[in-house]
């Protein structure tokens, strides 16, 4: 389903210290710093797994999810999702995928949700058919009737969740990509998502690549951990795995803590 | 074209929420116009003519240029706020949508503003035409009409410009504005008024003499060729460098944030 | 003191970070002023008899409007003002040991003198360097460049005022994007950003000589260029003065009726 190899992300940054005499030498000459996002990682995921994505800020989990989904073309590497470079097919490989990022919406803000949907329809040319069965289904295992015609603006983050998630799935998509879908919700909500990513992935085959800060996403949904750190894949593995290297954790903050620990990775912020 | 008239409507929407501010804009940029030809009234009531234009003629001219550009803007003004498109991310998720990237930008932005402004352009390009002066042929009508549409895909490809070069800086240029916005107030008047360099950049490397200066001399009678007057067709040519550099800019494109 | 003192520091730093802005906007300006110059020229070559101001005075007056754009224009506001009013945020204004009318006075001046700073001497540069016809050209002598700079105090203030009034009077319109839109098309005509005064119609400059527009930016640059000496320098200054009082008045008195209402309606 995903194939990765040896894929390589690089940016450049400019830099520039405290103060008026500072900000006014870098008015002629900027120093410039190339940072790796990532080195030369590869993995490959098969179809109808969950895999969690785990790892501090700046590791480069976003890099990865957005080269996967297209977004962003890499320096060097193969990917291959569905037989299909990202980037390259762009339209037919996003007409395959759903994407959801937690801190940024996609439906618009002073329209209720319902026009969203219907407008996505469109630019996705969904099927009549397909479109119909999907919103039915959605709207039941989310919960969403009450929903669907308030603007977005009056939703709260837990029921604005549940309708993005709706969103990228009305046309059907074989690979979800959640990016920390979960956080700032609080417990009924995630509860609520958890589930309802895991019957997706069960009744459709929905293919679900999550990455996320809390572990305990990681422990109710993923079959297969991924742990990145400093733009390299550090550990592919179970949740049995890492609960092996702390088995008598008393809290999953703790796991996570003695996972990135041992990986030599706990300097949080890998700038 | 379904699709565009769904975001039409969507925008519509939203747009309703605030109805207060949007009549307010509307009137402002009514009168953002009307100072451009009162300024033109006001120097004409003192000078009569200039370069053996008349008055007639230069808002014959003013009327081609604001019709041209409000038909531009009314679907590429998207394009005006790329930087803040690459900013805040949103061009991930055009990003991830089966449709032409293009296309998508425009639809970010519909102002319906711009109706007002095309019907202001309309009366204005009527006074122009009703003062110039002009013996209208069969011939002349069809130049005039051609410089429209030509001069309305020229300004496309300049926002389309903007919009491509801010993948590199990630702001907006001001500078890049003088070849929209100010294009707009400088063709109100005819290119060689500015003296015969500008002329010839405006004609060699910004086209937008072709679809303003040439045929208008045809118009006024100054050359009997025709192919003065045709040549606006050559302008919209300018698309395909900008298109070039949008696609170099997409694919150099470095989603913000984490 | 020492407060508006560094909040005029970190303006500084803040907009020499934006170089390419800075750097784009003076190419803006510039190449702006020579396209008008260059009109204008087309017009005296053929009616030099019936052009209100010689030629050089016109082009110094647009060179220097278009180096010190930043700190004259009628139509730059700040967002964060504009929403502070709307959602009563302002407020929380009153906690700070300062005066409010004069924090937001010194933080407007502030905002555009260090925008100016950055932009206007490469276009001055450039606008002296010019040769004969489109050239800068220097004030009369040392006496006038003074007032000029006095004028140009004079018009920083009734400019942030007239700002400062539309911001406040959003306490009783409640939407700011309407205001700016009507006026910034408005006030640029009256204040002689888009057409020097001179050339206007004699009823409209009569209009806009008693009103505050005719006390912003067109007053300095007509004096730094000679087209107001003598009396009538004195007779604009005293103008100046007086609609700084008054706007400045009008603006106070407008902020604190805003504020009762804001306290009466609490929440």
């Amino acid at each position: 389903m995903i194939t990765v190899k040896n894929l390589t992300k690089t940016y450049r940054v400019s830099r520039r210290n405290a103060g008026l005499l500072a900000a006014v030498k870098a008015l002629g000459k900027r120093e410039t710093e190339t940072i790796t996002a990532l080195d030369n990682i590869s993995f490959t995921v098969k179809s109808g797994e969950i895999v969690g994505y785990i790892g501090p800020n700046g590791a480069g989990k976003s890099s990865t999810v957005k080269i996967l989904s297209g977004i962003l073309t890499p320096d060097s590497g193969a990917v291959t999702v569905n037989g299909r470079v990202p980037w390259k097919q762009r339209k037919k490989h996003v007409s395959e995928i759903g994407v959801v990022f937690g801190q940024r919406t996609q439906l618009w803000w002073d329209v209720p949700v319902i026009d969203s949907f219907e407008l996505l329809k469109d630019i996705y040319k969904t099927d009549d058919a397909v479109y119909r069965r999907n919103l039915t289904l959605l709207t039941e295992r989310l919960d969403l009737s009450q929903l669907l015609r308030t603007p977005t603006r009056q939703l709260s983050l837990g029921q604005r969740m549940r309708c993005e998630i709706a969103a990228s799935l009305l046309h059907d998509p074989k690979i979800l990509f959640l990016d920390e879908p979960t956080i700032g919700l609080d417990a009924v909500s995630k509860i609520a998502i958890r589930n309802f990513i895991k019957e997706l992935n069960r009744e459709k085959g929905t293919t679900v690549i999550l990455t996320t800060h809390d572990m305990q996403d990681i422990e109710a949904l993923c079959e297969r951990i991924l742990l990145i750190g400093n733009g390299r894949i550090l550990m592919d593995g179970t949740f049995e795995d890492v609960k092996s290297i702390k088995p008598d954790y008393k809290s999953l903050d703790e796991l996570a803590f003695h996972l990135y620990k041992k990986y030599g990775i706990t300097g949080g912020e890998a700038e | 074209m379904k699709l565009y008239f769904k975001f039409f409507l969507m925008h519509l929407k939203s747009r309703m929420a605030y109805k207060k501010s949007f009549f307010f804009s509307v009137v402002g940029r009514f009168l953002t116009s009307f100072t451009t030809f009162l300024t033109i009234v006001f120097l004409f009531d003192r000078f009569h003519v200039v370069k053996g234009y008349t008055m007639g003629e230069v808002l014959l001219t003013s009327g081609v240029t604001l019709m041209s550009f409000a038909l531009a803007e009314m679907f590429f003004r998207g394009f005006d706020s790329m930087q803040f498109i690459i900013k805040d991310a949103s061009f991930d998720r055009l990003l991830l949508r089966p449709r032409s990237l293009i296309f998508q930008v425009m639809c970010q932005m519909i102002e319906f503003g711009r109706i007002g402004i095309i019907i202001q352009s309309a009366i204005m390009l009527f006074i122009g035409v009703s003062l110039s002066g002009v013996t209208w042929t069969f011939q002349r009508v069809i130049v005039l009409i051609l410089m429209i549409p030509t001069g309305s895909l020229l300004f496309s490809s300049l926002f389309l410009l903007h919009a491509a070069v801010c993948f590199f800086t990630l702001e907006g240029l001001e500078f890049v504005n003088i070849l929209t916005y100010g294009a707009r107030e400088y063709g109100s008047y005819p290119f060689d008024i500015y003296g015969n360099a500008l002329l010839k950049i405006c004609t060699y490397i910004i086209p937008y003499a072709l679809t303003q200066y040439y045929p208008l001399q045809y118009l006024i009678g100054r050359t009997d060729s025709i192919w003065m007057g045709l040549v606006s067709i050559l302008a919209p040519l300018f698309f395909i460098p900008t298109y070039a550099l949008w696609r170099f800019g997409v694919r150099k494109y470095k989603s913000a944030g984490s | 003191m020492k407060a508006y003192l560094t909040y005029f520091k970190m303006r500084l730093i803040h907009s020499l970070q934006y170089r390419t802005a800075a750097l784009a906007g003076v190419a803006t300006q510039f190449f702006w002023g020579f396209m008008e110059i260059q009109l204008y020229r087309a017009f005296y070559a053929e009616h030099a008899d019936v052009f209100p101001m010689t030629l050089s005075s016109l082009v110094s007056y647009i060179w220097l409007r278009q180096a010190f754009l930043a700190l004259f224009n009628t139509w730059t506001f700040e967002n964060e003002l504009f929403r502070s009013v709307l959602d009563g945020n302002v407020a929380y204004e009153l906690l700070r040991p300062t005066d409010l009318y004069f924090m937001w006075f010194s933080r407007t001046a502030a905002v555009r003198i260090s925008k100016a700073l950055l932009r206007f001497w490469p276009i001055l540069l450039v606008a002296f360097l010019l040769p004969d016809p489109i050239g800068m050209s220097l004030p009369g002598s040392f006496g006038i460049f003074c007032l000029f700079v006095l004028s140009s105090i004079l018009t920083l203030g009734v400019t942030v005022a007239f700002t400062l009034i539309v911001y406040f009077s959003c306490f009783y319109t409640l939407s700011s994007d309407g205001l700016r839109a009507i006026l910034t098309p408005v006030s640029d005509l009256l204040a002689g950003g888009l057409l020097p005064v001179p050339f206007m119609p004699v009823f409209f400059q009569r209009i806009i000589k008693f009103s505050p527009f005719g006390s912003m930016l067109n007053a300095p640059l007509r004096i730094y260029s000679g087209n107001i000496s003598g009396a009538e320098t004195a007779e604009t200054m005293l103008l100046q003065l007086i609609w700084l009082i008054l706007l400045m008045c009008a603006g106070m008195l407008l902020q604190k009726k805003g504020m009762k209402r804001l306290s009466v309606q609490g929440g």
